[in-house]
């Protein structure tokens, strides 16, 4: 696949439809992958990657990119072609600077999840049919790929590219995943016990920012935790409060633009399990204002910025238990 | 729920009074002579959709027992729709509270008119006792904000 992939970018640059390509730049490690942009064919040629690690979700650059000059061809997998059509819906990207080509996806693992099963010294992965294929140092290791795969693709929630201008492999349809099955469980604890789990969780995080470095809906030029006047701009939370604050914050403002891509958890070097946060404002406005795909096409109206005059549900339902 | 330690603990409260119609409504009552808890403060917003939920979450974390919104009643808004926005925004962040375990009840929205001072009192001294039985707000508290 990876061969496949450098052979089209290098047509695209040979053509002259594009200029420069945005994709995965090799690193010291097979699994130690950088996003980037490659105006160069030899540079493409010898350091571009494509591999079961590339699991950067590459819609958030093109915010930057796609006001340069010229076209940029960039590689899609399907949750990343939500995350462009959001960011095309907000007038973020300039969609005629860019040539998408929709790339198939199986699922992403990470050195992190491989690890946690005992595989360490990685050389090489392949994925071969559902079962994941690890050469090491110690010897060649087979595991099955849903066991080492992030949360976020166990649950795929699509396979569907909904947005390309060629593809390379195959498209498939919109997964029936059980993305919110997690969500459920920690509704159904005690508000003691949710308390005490999120507790657990969000007093892990040291601010490294990351979650909202890395998502692909959190493009604000100027955030509100950058602010200094705004009193929150600390780097390492200070105190419990700041912690539920800064995830609460976080996860509201992306609220109904949030493609549930999933790559805040990814990054989260504590794994915490950020993803919790948004998949619970998708789930209450899907089950409050009928379901919304973030992403599902450009120019769609979030529910957080529309509204029913009659019919709409009351804040009084939470303490009904209405949208618990 | 916690109990409380001390009996003289009174709750603080902050409610987010809309200028056209809830704010005009704690003025009817006051110059219709009823009395509320001395314990709510009331800040001024031009519409209950001012209010972000930063807001909500620095008045809990500055020491606020409990957080009321006061707007216009759905369809009476001075600005056509601004109380839609805040009905749908605060359904939202009130659920991600609930799921964080704070105690739902300490945030609550209700639409009180300009002509409606008693409906004004009635809602308060329900509020402030429902925070006064929750007792203090312990799990959205910034530490550092602490009086004593």
């Amino acid at each position: 696949m990876q061969g496949e992939l450098i052979k089209r970018a290098v047509g695209l640059m040979e053509n002259g439809t594009v200029n420069r390509v945005l994709g995965w730049r090799r690193g010291e490690f097979v699994y130690d992958i950088t996003p980037s942009v490659f105006s160069d064919k030899d540079d493409l040629e010898k350091n571009f990657v494509y591999n079961e690690f590339c699991g950067n979700n590459l819609s958030r650059y093109l915010v930057q990119e796609s006001e340069k000059e010229g076209k940029i061809a960039v590689f899609l997998k399907p949750c990343d072609t939500y995350s462009f059509n959001q960011l095309c819906t907000e007038h973020r990207i300039k969609r005629d600077n860019v040539y998408i080509i929709g790339i198939e996806c199986y699922g992403k693992t990470s050195a992190d999840l491989l690890r946690e099963k005992g595989i360490s010294a990685i050389l090489d992965a392949k994925n071969n049919n559902g079962t994941l294929i690890v050469e090491t140092v110690y010897g060649e290791k087979q595991i099955p790929m849903m066991d080492v795969m992030a949360e976020r693709c166990v649950s795929c929630k699509s396979k569907k590219h909904v947005i390309y201008d060629e593809l390379i492999g195959e498209d498939g349809g919109v997964l029936d995943s059980h993305r919110f099955d997690q969500v459920e469980e920690i509704e159904k604890m005690t508000a003691e016990e949710r308390f005490n789990f999120w507790r657990g969780e969000l007093s892990r995080c040291i601010r490294c920012n990351a979650c909202r470095d890395v998502c692909p809906a959190c493009t604000c030029e100027k955030c509100v935790f950058d602010n200094p006047k705004s009193g929150i701009r600390n780097k390492g939370a200070a105190d419990d409060f700041e912690e539920n604050m800064y995830h609460i914050i976080r996860a509201y403002h992306v609220a109904g633009r949030c493609t549930d891509c999933g790559e805040c958890s990814r990054v989260c070097p504590e794994h915490i399990p950020l993803h919790l946060l948004n998949r619970k404002f998708i789930k209450d406005y899907n089950e409050l204002y009928g379901p919304f795909m973030a992403g599902a096409e450009i120019g769609q109206v979030s529910p957080m910025c529309d509204f029913t005059k009659e019919k709409d549900a009351e804040p009084s339902i939470v303490q009904k238990g209405g949208a618990e | 729920m916690q109990v409380n330690e001390n009996e003289n603990w009174k709750p603080k409260i902050i409610a987010f009074c809309c200028n056209w119609c809830s704010y005009s409504g704690a003025d009817l009552a006051g110059t219709n002579r009823l009395s509320y808890p001395a314990e709510v403060k009331i800040v001024r917003v031009p519409c209950s959709c001012r209010i972000n939920p930063m807001f909500i979450l620095r008045a809990f974390g500055r020491g606020a027992d409990g957080v009321i919104i006061c707007g216009c009643h759905p369809g009476d808004c001075h600005y056509s729709e601004g109380n839609y926005h805040t009905r749908r925004r605060m359904t939202l962040l009130f659920s991600m509270l609930n799921y964080l375990g704070v105690e739902s009840a300490r945030t609550r929205v209700e639409w009180v008119s300009a002509a409606e001072g008693q409906r004004f009192v009635n809602v308060m001294n329900s509020f402030v006792q429902d925070i006064t039985e929750l007792g203090p707000n312990r799990r959205l508290e910034d530490l550092r904000c602490r009086e004593n």
